[in-house]
């Protein structure tokens, strides 16, 4: 890494703006040869925009791209492969109906014969020692063996910089242990990698090298090794941390929401069957449902809130009422409100006003209704009250739910339920795509919610987040809900192993379960 | 029933599946892109009187069929412009293009209606098509054959050429196909092109081969039939074939219940079955559990780039 | 000259209703262009099909009556395109209306009495809903796409009527022509004044308003919106999408089933083989040209009724033939596509963009 080995990719002055957005400012930074490179920053920094410029998908309106010295024009991802750049997209741009030999063979500029290629993928399979077999149809795989056929992709084309976008995100402590291990082979064979997180714990374990970007532009460079996990957030944010304030000791009342021996068939072909999921959740305690995605996480929030009710009444229960056959509406009326992790088109209509928005959860229990006709002075004041409580920035109740940032929408969403004043909330990923102040507002609007004697239960996939706010734990896999773990007492390792489960690939499970170090 | 009734019978069993399995071919294709093109109807009206205009002003039927694709591609990319690049609704935008196809056909088949054209001839000498037996295999027009041969090339197409991969990876996937770096536009926009093609074939099979002359909508909602071909095919080639034939058994109904001496029956019936049975048979094949996941992921959903 | 698109931060209000005039005024130039072309009077036609009706009082009436059903059967459908049920078989669905009145007019032909019409309007609303609820069931059970069975069952009626008019229901003192008995004075609709404005066409202008005050203001209105917009938003908020399919459906099939009795017991005063005269389509313009909103239906429903008779005064001033009317109200509805989106987007001018931009 001395100044006089040339970068392998040099970036100056890069700047793109989007209609009302300057996503990246005068950018520049250099990776050097066989080293791993954090790019770090915080949701809506300007991290994905970056490296899709890099990889072609975009261009710069200002600035310079040079590779090897050289400077390029990436027209397009396949001159970014010629080139040698290889990515590994955040959301997998996978093909699920079709095979992984597919799969491969369209991220291949020439054409090869499947059955070259096949013998090429086990020989990239076994300099890695990675498992994944070519014939599988991508719908039938684990998140993880996804992301090795994303890794294989870009590896088959020995690429002199690897971009792995949020790599982490959708992994359980044992998978991302051996991702490590697999990236470190990697730039010891002098391919340079470019690391993108916002995970700090992982960038000092695996990083030699991080720049940091705020609202779009480097606000500082450093070693990783020689900062903490805290110093690196407060450059990532440009502020403190703010702690959530959650009483100590608290005691917890009666079992406010039961579910007991819940079990619902998959509704499509890629989707999880849940089998006899139990727990109960008393009042003021936080349930925390950890999982790797798509463990049946969706199917239970569907479930829990009543958008695909369960043939059995006593599987879901709220202060001992019955409510499994009913649906959403009805068991909204019964005290349980629900967040879905999707916000746009799920949890709240983009195209529709803030009004609107209001009116399509709250109009109920917030008596918007009269005869079947819709009072919409009550709505657009009940739509003030969540704006105003929960500091949502717009420019009014009547603006469409689209024109809010993500980390805003999800705080009006929140309010929504918040204030209708839940016996019972189901949230699923609070905080995903979130920026770190807003999720601290949610996150101590939860806590102050079970405070007031509700029940509460949070799914989500960021093991940090459940272990920060929770009481209670338990983690999802294949559709099994764990025992119930008590938080504090359980070790990351346990829940770790939890996730992995009997998911995904067992000999792999087995031989890297003693080598998870999670910070 | 003597043999030659049976043939006969088969001869109009073909005549009937040949244009629905051209145009269904053409739809199966543009729909493994991702795009609903329910224009089907009209592409094969507007490629019906162009093929008859342009074979009664050249004389030459070949022509008439070359510009009876040419001019339903042209009317497809009208679609293609407005789904693909200005990302309109693809049902609206289809509906729209059928109400143009009938309007645009009935004004420029206005001077034709009435007049004639020859029919076109078997592909093989009369020896083999006028042939007591041999002629069931080979007593048709050459348009016959070339839609069995292109049931062929589609199924190869997708099966195994890496263009077909493409095409298939656009369909199924918009997003990630972009993201690695195919033009979904331009894909679309070919397969679209394709479609309307092959569109305006069949529909010139009708105007040059089965009438042969020109009327107002003498395509008759056969469109529709391809379109909901396609689905009864589970969007696989050898399937719309043989869906196309199952069609055309029904569509002859009409003919061979009179031979057969069903007089009856009611000939508004006997017409309206092709309709009820595209009905049934849609009904039919959604009882099969996974007919849903075998549609193409993206199918009708826009896709906008962005740069 | 470079023209490029940006994308606007949020949909502009104003564009929704401005692009609908915009392509009225784009298919009127594009028209007469095309029709110069192929060696008509293009601006002639123009003049004829869209200026023509509206300069002369005395084809107002006519105006009236045609785009009665329009705007009934366009409010039908725009419920079912609001919440993404493509009922295209709205033109069926007028003619099972038609059929089903007129069965009642025939059963009580030698009847008198205020209650006759009412109850052959009332049939032919069931008799449209009905015919609705084949596609809606097909789709709500087994998942068949209303677009195809809703079409398919169009041609299917029109069989079913001629079978009728052949048959049973052949006017025994008719001379053998295929069509009913004539309606008795208590099964047709009474005109309005001294004009020969049928009461169908206030009752359309009514039933624009009502459908306008129920989906704007109900529940009901904003359960089809949510499930036209985001159905696992809609299922979320509590409310049952294949409900919204058989309301939808249900809803489309009686208005146009409405349309179809108040036609028969208006204009034709009894059921003829021409019943079927492609209203069903038109509608489906109509309903996009006014943008789903019934008053948008209304102005939509004149423009096209002014193409319809104006294609009627070019037939004969100008000699363009019948199918021009058709192709310009193809036209509008492309127009309509194509500058749809000026919604989201905005056009720039020139606007070279500096850098890397390939």
């Amino acid at each position: 890494m001395s100044d006089g080995v040339t970068s392998r990719l040099e970036l100056t002055g890069i700047t793109k703006s989007f209609p009302g957005v300057l996503a990246n400012d005068d950018v520049s930074f250099s990776v050097a040869p066989g080293t791993i490179h954090a790019l770090l920053g915080e949701n809506g920094a300007g991290k994905s925009t970056l490296v899709k410029m890099i990889y072609g998908i975009m261009h710069p309106d200002a600035g310079e791209i040079r590779f090897d010295g050289k400077p390029v024009q990436v027209a397009n991802p396949k001159a970014a492969r010629a080139m040698g750049v290889g990515m590994v997209f955040q959301h997998f741009s996978l093909f699920e109906a079709m095979t992984v030999l597919e799969n491969i063979a369209l991220g291949l500029d020439e054409a090869v014969s499947y059955s070259e290629l096949e013998s090429r993928i086990r020989a990239v399979l076994e300099q890695y020692h990675l498992h994944l077999d070519p014939h599988r149809t991508v719908a039938t795989l684990s998140v993880g063996e996804r992301q090795r056929i994303e890794i294989v992709r870009a590896l088959l084309l020995t690429p002199q910089l690897l971009i792995m976008d949020e790599p982490t995100s959708v992994l359980t402590p044992q998978e991302v242990a051996q991702l490590f291990d697999t990236l470190r082979a990697l730039a010891k064979r002098g391919c340079s990698i470019l690391y993108i997180s916002h995970k700090l714990h992982e960038i000092v374990e695996l990083c030699d090298k991080a720049t940091i970007l705020r609202g779009g532009k480097v606000v500082a460079e450093c070693d990783p090794k020689k900062e903490s996990s805290r110093s690196m957030a407060e450059m990532m944010i440009g502020g403190s941390l703010k702690e959530i304030e959650k009483a100590e000791g608290r005691s917890f009342g009666a079992e406010r929401f039961v579910v007991a021996d819940l079990s619902l068939p998959a509704d499509d072909e890629f989707g999880t069957t849940l089998r006899n999921i139990t727990f109960s959740v008393r009042a003021g305690e936080i349930f925390g449902v950890a999982g790797v995605a798509g463990n049946g996480q969706n199917e239970l929030l569907l479930a829990l809130s009543g958008e695909r009710p369960v043939p059995f009444s006593d599987a879901v229960k709220i202060d001992g009422t019955p409510v499994g056959m009913l649906g959403a509406d009805a068991r909204r009326r019964h005290g349980l409100c629900a967040v879905p992790e999707e916000r746009n088109g799920h949890g709240a209509v983009p195209g529709f006003s803030l009004i609107d928005n209001a009116i399509l959860t709250a109009r109920n229990r917030k008596n918007m209704v009269n005869w079947g006709v819709i009072n919409s002075r009550l709505a657009e004041r009940y739509t003030d009250e969540v704006i105003h409580t929960f500091a949502v920035k717009t420019t009014g109740a009547s603006s469409p739910a689209g024109s809010l940032s993500g980390g805003n929408l999800q705080k009006f969403i929140m309010g929504r339920e918040i204030m209708q004043a839940p016996e019972v909330l189901v949230v699923s990923q609070p905080t995903w795509g979130v920026d770190a102040g807003a999720a601290a507002a949610i996150h101590q609007e939860i806590v102050d919610l079970a405070a007031r004697g509700s029940a509460v239960v949070v799914i989500s996939q960021d093991l940090d987040e459940l272990l920060a706010i929770s009481d209670t734990l338990a983690v999802m896999n294949e559709g099994v809900l764990s025992r119930s773990l008590k938080v504090g007492e359980a070790s990351v390792d346990e829940i770790g192993l939890l996730m992995g489960g009997v998911h995904g690939d067992p000999e792999a499970t087995r031989e890297y379960a003693g080598a998870a170090h999670v910070a | 029933m003597t043999e030659a009734i049976l043939i006969s019978i088969l001869v109009t069993v073909v005549g009937a599946a040949t244009p629905i399995l051209l145009a269904g071919l053409g739809e199966l294709v543009v729909e493994k892109s991702g795009v609903l093109n329910l224009g089907v109807e009209g592409m094969m009206l507007v490629g019906a009187v162009t093929g008859f205009a342009v074979t009664t002003m050249t004389g030459v039927t070949f022509v008439g069929i070359v510009a009876a694709a040419c001019a339903a591609a042209g009317a497809s990319m009208i679609f293609g412009y407005l789904t693909l690049t200005l990302t309109a609704n693809q049902v609206a935008t289809g509906l729209a293009l059928t109400i143009f196809g009938i309007g645009l056909s009935s004004l420029m088949g206005a001077g034709f209606v009435g007049q004639t054209v020859e029919r076109i001839g078997p592909l093989f000498p009369p020896a083999l098509a006028e042939h007591e037996h041999l002629r069931i295999l080979f007593g048709y027009d050459p348009v016959v054959y070339f839609s069995f041969a292109m049931t062929l090339v589609v199924a190869w197409f997708l099966r195994r050429t890496r263009a077909g991969l493409i095409l298939r990876a656009v369909g199924e996937n918009d997003v990630s196909a972009h993201s690695i770096g195919y033009s979904v536009i331009s894909v679309r926009y070919m397969a679209v092109a394709f479609g309307g093609a092959m569109a305006g074939i069949g529909g010139c099979y009708y105007s040059l081969v089965l009438t042969p002359m020109w009327a107002e909508r003498l395509t008759a909602g056969r469109g529709w039939i391809a379109l909901a071909l396609v689905v009864f095919s589970a969007w696989r080639p050898m399937r719309l074939l043989a869906g196309a034939y199952l069609f055309g058994v029904v569509m002859t109904l009409e003919l061979h219940a009179k031979a057969a001496g069903f007089e009856y029956v009611p000939p508004e019936f006997l017409a309206a079955m092709p309709y009820l049975a595209t009905i049934v048979v849609l009904a039919l094949i959604s009882l099969r559990k996974s007919v849903g996941s075998q549609a193409p992921a993206c199918l009708g959903q826009p896709f906008k780039p962005s740069t | 000259m470079l023209l490029e698109l940006e994308k606007r931060k949020q949909p502009s209000r104003r564009m929704l209703y401005l692009t609908p005039v915009i392509s009225v005024l784009l298919t009127m130039i594009a028209g007469a262009t095309i029709f110069s072309l192929l060696g008509y009077d293009g601006p002639g036609a123009v003049w004829a099909i869209f200026f023509v009706p509206v300069l002369d009082i005395g084809a107002w009436q006519d105006l009236g009556i045609k785009a009665a059903p329009l705007i009934l059967i366009a409010t039908g459908l725009s419920i079912g395109f609001r919440a993404n049920v493509w009922n295209i078989g709205a033109e069926g669905q007028y003619v099972m209306g038609g059929l089903a009145g007129t069965g009642v007019a025939l059963a009580t032909w030698e009847l008198e009495g205020w209650w006759i019409l009412p109850a052959m309007c009332f049939a032919g609303v069931i008799g449209g809903a009905l015919y609705a609820a084949i596609p809606a069931f097909l789709k709500t059970k087994l998942n068949v796409s209303e677009i195809l069975s809703s079409l398919m069952l169009t041609y299917v009626s029109i069989q079913l009527l001629y079978f009728l008019m052949r048959g049973p229901w052949k006017d025994p003192e008719g001379f053998n022509f295929p069509q009913s008995r004539m309606f008795n004075d208590s099964q047709l609709l009474p005109e309005i004044g001294n004009t020969f404005v049928h009461l169908g066409v206030p009752i359309a202008f009514i039933v624009a308003v009502i459908a306008w005050y129920v989906l704007s203001k109900t529940v009901f209105g904003f359960e089809i919106r949510v499930v036209g917009a985001a159905p696992h938003a809609a299922r979320y908020g509590g409310f049952n999408q294949k409900r919204t399919i058989w309301l939808a459906l249900l809803a489309g099939g009686g208005f146009a089933g409405f349309a179809g009795i108040l036609e028969a017991a208006g204009p034709y005063g009894q059921m003829v083989p021409q019943f079927p005269t492609g209203y069903g389509f038109t509608a489906i313009i109509v309903a996009f040209l006014g943008r789903l909103h019934p008053a948008g239906i209304v102005l939509g429903a004149l423009i096209l009724a002014i193409s319809y008779v104006g294609g009627e005064i070019a037939q004969s001033s100008i000699g363009l033939p019948n199918a021009a009317s058709g192709l310009f109200q193809a036209m509008m509805l492309f127009f309509l596509l194509a500058t749809d989106i000026l919604v989201t987007y905005r056009l720039r001018f020139g606007g070279a963009r500096s850098g890397g931009a390939a």
